[in-house]
């Protein structure tokens, strides 16, 4: 063997696996947001499904962004032809219950879709406990820098988005950030797996 | 084994090329929705466009949110020229989406930081491809050439 022709193959291959290892081990599709760390850019949006007592709002309410300065707020982008978003409304939606009264506010936020639409998958769903508000233009998606859906933002009580997660949220990772961010916390002793982008 | 690592060279310094243009081809294309579209102030829509061509569509491959027929860009180009004709430039209306999408947003790169590299390696790639490919033949071809 001619160890040194070897040589110069590894030193050619070698950077071209690692290059190949580096692509092949990102998601292409995911897009990586520059805000978390920033303030969230503020909504007023209109509320076109109320959601369940003690966490109702009337319909055409609007919920703003800045009203929550002090709590914790998860914003859920979602939509009715949304596949995954089905996978996580239970987690969401209960959730929501669970934090019902403490310094925890949730929003669904529709991403291109009819209310008529949404208001009809929410009853096939069984209901949602938090409203749903409808963003026309996709104004505040675009603000949040929303690419698909289900994404969720979480915003602390200073205004700050904390975290994005894409793709459909769970209970363990919801708990895990409001549980430390909510003013007064206690802490969730089974913090999971969550990456901040 | 020289020439399985000449070729391996080659074909990376060719690869990296084709990937680095591809963007920029779909940066200049001309644009399908401008020629369809009936704009009531042309000069707007003409910075809309010129604008929303350089910016990716989020939920397409490779294509700017000016080309692409998706519900988003759709969405995208109406922000784009809101913004445009609340009085904003070209570059504040770019900056605001880079604020949202990170520097994925643009269709080229700027040329600042690392990303000078993109525009810088593979003309060194290439360059140093071809050197290697002429050196590694010259070699090859001289003791055939004495014998």
């Amino acid at each position: 063997m001619n160890w040194k022709r070897a040589g110069i193959a590894v030193f050619a291959a070698v950077p071209l696996i690692a290059l190949f290892a580096y692509g092949f081990s990102r998601d292409p599709a995911e897009i990586p947001s520059p805000l978390p760390g920033h303030d969230a850019p503020r909504f007023n949006l209109s509320v076109f499904a109320p959601g369940e007592p003690p966490l109702a709002r009337p319909v055409g309410d609007t919920i703003r962004l800045r009203d929550y300065l002090g709590k914790v707020v998860i914003v859920n982008f979602w939509a009715s032809w949304c596949g995954p978003c089905r996978a996580e409304h239970a987690a969401l939606t209960e959730t929501a219950r669970q934090y019902a009264g403490k310094p925890a506010q949730f929003v669904g936020v529709l991403y291109i879709d009819r209310p008529t639409s949404a208001t009809q998958w929410i009853a096939d769903m069984g209901g949602q406990s938090y409203p749903a508000v409808v963003d026309n233009g996709s104004l505040t998606a675009i603000d949040y820098g929303v690419y698909g859906v289900p994404e969720t933002f979480i915003v602390d009580p200073s205004g700050r988005i904390a975290y994005k997660h894409v793709g459909p949220v769970t209970e363990s990772v919801l708990q895990h950030w409001i549980d430390s961010l909510m003013p007064a916390a206690t802490p969730n002793a089974s913090a999971p797996r969550a990456t901040a982008q | 084994m020289k020439r399985i690592a000449a070729i391996g060279v080659g074909l990376a310094a060719v690869a990296l090329c084709v990937a680095r243009q591809a963007p920029a081809q779909a940066a200049d294309a001309p644009s399908r929705r401008a020629a369809v579209a009936a704009p009531t102030d042309s000069a707007l829509e003409a910075q809309t466009a010129a604008v929303a061509s350089t910016l990716r569509c989020p939920v397409c491959q490779g294509e700017s949110i000016q080309d692409s027929p998706s519900e988003l860009a759709l969405q995208m180009r109406g922000v784009v020229r809101e913004r445009l004709r609340a009085g904003d430039t070209p570059e504040e209306v770019k900056a605001y989406f880079v604020s949202r999408y990170g520097e994925w947003i643009l269709l080229e790169p700027t040329m600042t930081g690392l990303n000078i590299l993109l525009y810088v390696l593979p003309v060194l790639l290439v360059i140093g491809g071809l050197a290697l490919v002429a050196y590694l033949v010259k070699r090859w071809t001289a003791p055939e050439a004495a014998q």
